[in-house]
């Protein structure tokens, strides 16, 4: 029976207001749909191609060693006997920092576009708009999965042994990475119903995300080069203390645990970019519910 | 009786001109907002209608005057400007039949995903599967991806899974334009069928012979007015006169 209210209607026994969903909730009873619609996206996506799936481990794979060979080995990030002021063990370094960016990329960059894509369903029967967004995130973090099995591949191989601590850190910046997606990509997708010129908005964040934290290089020049003001403020980026986490859970446990990760991360960062990404979810969800009454005549 | 939809004092205005772009919103700001960004118009204008549980109505007019919209206010798709609409139990819309169906998606896979986005749970469309597949007349071709089907094949499979969803009300929009003679008697058989079990149904549809034939009470709307409400004989010779 939960299912009903999905398609417009509410119990048998009372009049309601069609078309005034509970927002998030809404998702969670429609569920099963929210399954056929990850479903759908995968098979679609991937429809006609010989590689499949296959392309989500292609992609990050030429990236990261595009990014390896050109900073690590010839701008010198990497550590070496020539060069012993690098970071060691780069190569994790980056790939851990990469596939989190690349994930939250892929999240964002589809959830703003979601409600325009399905501008021609959401046109003609009522459900729950908020599924559009969540389902490309999740046909995202589908995507994330592969690349995190190669990354505790390499990293085995590398001498990890995390601890527990080290493993919680890891779920948390998923989790920090996942609400920070959804709410950008509620708030932005909704925008993008009215203003097209959103999704060039998010494309242009999305450039920016990649360097404003520390995936390719390590976060001690930052604070080196612009001080310990700017420093905070860069800290308050939910996604730079994400990328920083899975340094934390995947890098450091295969170094000399020499290197030393930004100072509190853990007593102080974790939690502030936890409450931020928390409070991105709400306000995503509060514009969207309060744009998604026009989008059936808009789209 | 129930009320199974209430329709009070609901307007709803259009947007005729679109700004698409932040580039023209800014202008218009800077230039002290002088003309209208946009233009608009009503497309429902002040609409009352209280529909009881178990009627047939037939929603009625020319191109433009506000069916489709009111259609939608109906489903949830489009909320009113003013005024307020409420509907009990489940409503579901042929509204455009096949709008959930994906073309790469085999015939099943397309069951499913229509089924849930028409509101029905898992276990509600396995049940009703084989009955689905059945009706649709769609047989071995089941498995087939729907961009192979013909166009009647894919209203045919796509009616299916609409009349299936039980619905207590029931949205229909212009859908049995197409599809062949057998198929066209046998969906209104149906909806004769969902009519006689006591089921609500909103109709719109400019085939006038076949709404007299369905319903029983008919709304005339013009501009987004109504001009007329009464039985659907009535109804459908004033708009015949023009």
């Amino acid at each position: 029976m939960t299912d009903r209210s999905a398609a417009g209607g509410g119990p048998r026994d009372e009049l309601v207001a069609p078309g005034y969903g509970h927002g998030l909730r809404d998702v969670v009873r429609s569920r099963y749909l929210l399954k056929l619609l990850v479903q759908k996206e995968l098979r679609v996506r991937y429809r006609g191609s010989v590689l499949g799936l296959l392309w989500s481990y292609v992609k990050p794979g030429v990236q990261f060693v595009v990014f390896y060979v050109a900073l690590g080995v010839f701008l010198g990030l990497e550590q070496s006997e020539r060069n012993p002021a690098g970071l060691p063990n780069y190569a994790i370094y980056l790939f851990s920092g990469i596939v989190l960016i690349n994930y939250f990329n892929e999240a964002l960059g589809n959830a703003s576009r979601a409600i325009v894509s399905n501008g021609g369903l959401i046109k003609k029967i009522y459900l729950p708009r908020e599924l559009f967004p969540i389902a490309s995130t999740w046909v995202s973090a589908v995507h994330f999965v592969p690349q995190i099995l190669i990354l505790l591949v390499a990293c085995l191989f590398s001498g990890w042994s995390p601890t527990v601590l080290q493993l919680a850190a890891a779920v948390a910046g998923f989790l920090i990475v996942t609400m920070f997606a959804i709410g950008l990509g509620l708030l932005f997708g909704a925008v993008n119903v009215y203003f097209r010129d959103a999704e060039n908005l998010v494309d242009m964040l999305l450039m920016v995300a990649t360097w404003a934290s520390p995936v390719l290089y390590p976060w001690l020049l930052v604070r080196e080069k612009l001080g310990e003001t700017f420093f905070l403020i860069y800290q308050l980026n939910p996604i730079t203390v994400a990328v920083e986490t899975f340094h934390f859970a995947f890098w450091l446990p295969t170094t000399e645990r020499a290197e030393a990760i930004p100072p509190n991360l853990l007593s102080l960062w974790i939690p502030v970019a936890l409450v931020t990404s928390g409070l991105m979810l709400v306000i995503g969800q509060l514009v969207f519910r309060r744009l998604e009454g026009r989008f059936a005549q808009e789209l | 009786m129930t009320t199974a939809i209430e329709i009070r004092n609901v307007n709803k205005q259009f947007v005729l001109r679109h700004t698409r772009s932040m580039k023209e919103a800014f202008v218009w700001l800077m230039k002290g907002r002088k003309g209208d960004l946009s233009e608009r118009f009503h497309a429902l204008a002040d609409v009352s209608l209280t529909i009881e549980e178990g009627e047939t109505v037939a929603l009625l007019g020319f191109n433009g005057s506000g069916k489709s919209t009111l259609l939608k206010h109906i489903s949830g798709v489009m909320r009113p400007d003013t005024g307020s609409v409420q509907t009990r139990g489940r409503v579901a819309g042929l509204i455009e039949v096949g709008a959930g169906f994906h073309p790469d998606l085999s015939g099943r896979d397309n069951v499913y995903l229509n089924g849930a986005i028409l509101g029905m749970d898992r276990a509600e469309i396995e049940e009703r599967f084989d009955s689905i597949v059945e009706f649709s007349e769609i047989g071995q071709f089941i498995d087939t991806e729907v961009k192979f089907y013909s166009s009647g094949m894919y209203l045919r499979l796509a009616f299916s899974v609409a009349v299936h969803t039980d619905p207590e009300v029931f949205l229909i929009d212009e859908i049995l334009a197409v599809g062949d003679e057998p198929f066209q008697k046998k969906c209104l058989a149906k909806i004769a069928e969902l009519a006689a079990e006591g089921k609500t149904l909103v109709v719109v549809s400019h085939d006038l012979d076949m709404v007299a034939k369905i319903c029983e009470r008919g709304v005339l709307l013009d501009h987004g007015r109504v001009l007329l409400d009464g039985p659907v004989d009535e109804v459908v010779k004033r708009l015949r006169q023009g």
